[in-house]
């Protein structure tokens, strides 16, 4: 029998704490869509997508009422683009990236994700083309998301791949200029990029997936800061095991909305994704953690001390609440939608180079990093460079999602609205990496003997 | 399937009547009720079982919180499974 605390903590948790499912993501393959007419293939992508994904919003709402638990993002994932679209022309990639934008807009979704390319090793000639019209893709969709996995610790670094971003993440900036260059803001670039992703901009289908699949992205930064909080001053062990306890409870959750979603759609699950994902409400913050453990401010000298244990007291929770995990499992550090990344960054206390080494040791990466807007191509090329070996030699997912805001320099700051956020725009190092860039070839793949 | 019921808010007289009534008029099997009133707080933890349920349980939700609103209480009816598998391993 239930006891009337774990009721009202489970309430608490819910009303107060802001615990809800951030996103129940139906991952569709598309491989059999391929047609070598553009129009036929288009064709057969929205017919694919809207069948298989008809109920998806209604079952989870019905899920959401049912349970009494917010289901904040109903998405689908789907074959990264460039491997459906082969050979067809920049033109036509436009043409499916339209496609995607409709069959998202008839679902009702979010956001579709997908619009990709694996380039870790090298470009195919489908490849090419469909980066080359990203930044059209994006300025000419609203919910269609692009990521490009240019790294990966087998491969090594493809550094041709990384130019080609650095440009297109401009050029995504400039096309979107009139509207807070929001095209970069569902644009990610990935090293060792997990293929069951439900969490946006960088969630796509991976190509060992199923033909369908259910994952689903839990969050609750408040729960665990509140956790934190009522805890007062005990040790990190003792804090450890806090964290971990909430998790697990939050996870459970998780599992069991992906069980019931996977049942009502009829679709095998895939996995739970256990992040701490912020929003921008109050309460909602992976910087507020951190400060409840005991920071003055996120961004600090011990910071990423406390994001490591966080980070890894969250995945031993998780993992045995749920019978399958994946994604990018991890806290997430995204600074325009985290309350308390955004003072931090105000108060100066958090900069570019703090964020960075953060990453190392948790998910995912540079995440929604608001720049000026003049930053060179080759500073950007820089900034996923760095990142994305802190990826490649540590074995672990990273990105880099920077809007270089067109116009706009520091001191000043934007507006994304809604679970976007809001951030300041922050200083960036200037000087210039160009010539180590426009070396181009692929930073070999790291041993991993030797650890030092 | 089983629901449990929170009622929460100021406590006035016939809370629990009003609960009961509701719950009695849509098919709704009261099998268990704790409550407790502190410092004029009124809480109340019900678990029913909706097996004979003559309404959708969304649409049960949403007389119940309706029924929280006219009386300045808040209501939820939730599906227990959330409890069970948060609570029990």
């Amino acid at each position: 029998m239930l006891n009337t605390s774990d009721i009202l903590e489970t309430i608490n948790m819910i009303r107060e704490e802001n615990l809800d499912i951030r996103t129940i993501t139906m991952g569709i393959s598309l491989l059999d869509c391929v047609s070598e007419d553009e129009n036929r293939l288009c064709d057969k992508i929205y017919d694919k997508i809207t069948k298989k994904a008809e109920k998806l919003v209604k079952t989870g709402c019905d899920i959401e009422k049912e349970y009494g638990i917010p289901i904040v993002n109903k998405r689908v994932s789907v074959t990264p683009i460039s491997l459906v679209g082969g050979s067809i022309s920049p033109e036509g990639y436009i043409k499916v990236a339209k496609t995607l934008e409709r069959a998202a807009q008839t679902l009702g979704i979010n956001f579709i994700g997908g619009f990709g390319a694996l380039v870790h090793k090298g470009m195919t000639i489908g490849a090419k083309n469909l980066i080359s019209v990203i930044p059209e893709a994006l300025a000419e969709t609203n919910l269609v998301c692009s990521s490009v996995n240019v790294a990966s610790t087998k491969a090594g670094i493809n550094m041709d791949a990384i130019a080609l971003m650095g440009k297109t993440i401009k050029r995504a900036a400039y096309l979107t200029r009139d509207d807070r260059s929001i095209g970069c803001a569902k644009l990610v670039v990935f090293a060792n990029v997990p293929e069951d992703n439900p969490f946006m901009a960088g969630a796509f289908h991976g190509i060992g997936e199923p033909d369908c699949v259910i994952n689903v992205g839990v969050s609750g930064p408040g729960v665990v800061s509140s956790a934190i909080q009522r805890a007062g001053d005990c040790d990190l062990s003792e804090l450890a095991d806090i964290i971990k306890k909430t998790a697990f409870k939050i996870t459970r959750v998780g599992q069991l909305v992906a069980h019931e979603a996977a049942k009502r759609l009829d679709t095998p699950f895939g996995i739970i994704d256990l992040s701490l994902a912020p929003t921008p409400a109050i309460g909602d913050s992976v910087a507020h953690i951190l400060e409840n453990m005991g920071l003055t401010i996120c961004g600090s000298h011990g910071t990423t001390a406390a994001l490591a244990m966080l980070n890894d007291a969250v995945k031993k929770g998780g993992v045995m609440a749920s019978s399958h995990v994946g994604g990018l499992s991890g806290a997430f550090i995204p600074v325009s939608e985290d309350a308390g990344m955004i003072h931090a960054v105000e108060e100066g206390a958090l900069t570019l180079e703090k964020l960075e080494a953060m990453t190392a040791v948790c998910s995912v990466g540079l995440d929604m990093i608001a720049i000026p807007g003049d930053t060179g191509e080759d500073v950007i090329c820089g900034i996923i460079a760095d990142e994305i070996s802190i990826g490649v030699a540590n074995t672990k997912t990273t990105a880099v999602r920077v809007i270089p805001v067109y116009g706009k320099g520091v001191g000043e700051s934007v507006d994304f609205g809604g679970l976007l956020g809001y951030a300041p725009i922050m200083p960036v190092n200037s000087a210039s990496p160009a010539k180590f860039i426009a070396r181009g070839g692929r930073i070999p793949a790291p041993i991993h003997s030797l650890k030092n | 399937m089983k629901a449990v019921i929170t009622v929460t808010g100021k406590d006035t007289m016939g809370i629990i009547a009003k609960v009961s009534a509701v719950c009695a008029d849509k098919g709704a099997n009261i099998l268990d009720i704790t409550q407790s009133v502190l410092s004029e707080y009124f809480a109340m933890i019900m678990l029913a079982d909706l097996t004979s349920l003559k309404i959708p349980f969304a649409d049960f939700v949403d007389v119940l919180e309706e029924l929280g609103k006219e009386n300045g209480l808040a209501i939820h009816a939730m599906h227990e499974d959330i409890f069970n598998t948060m609570h029990h391993i």
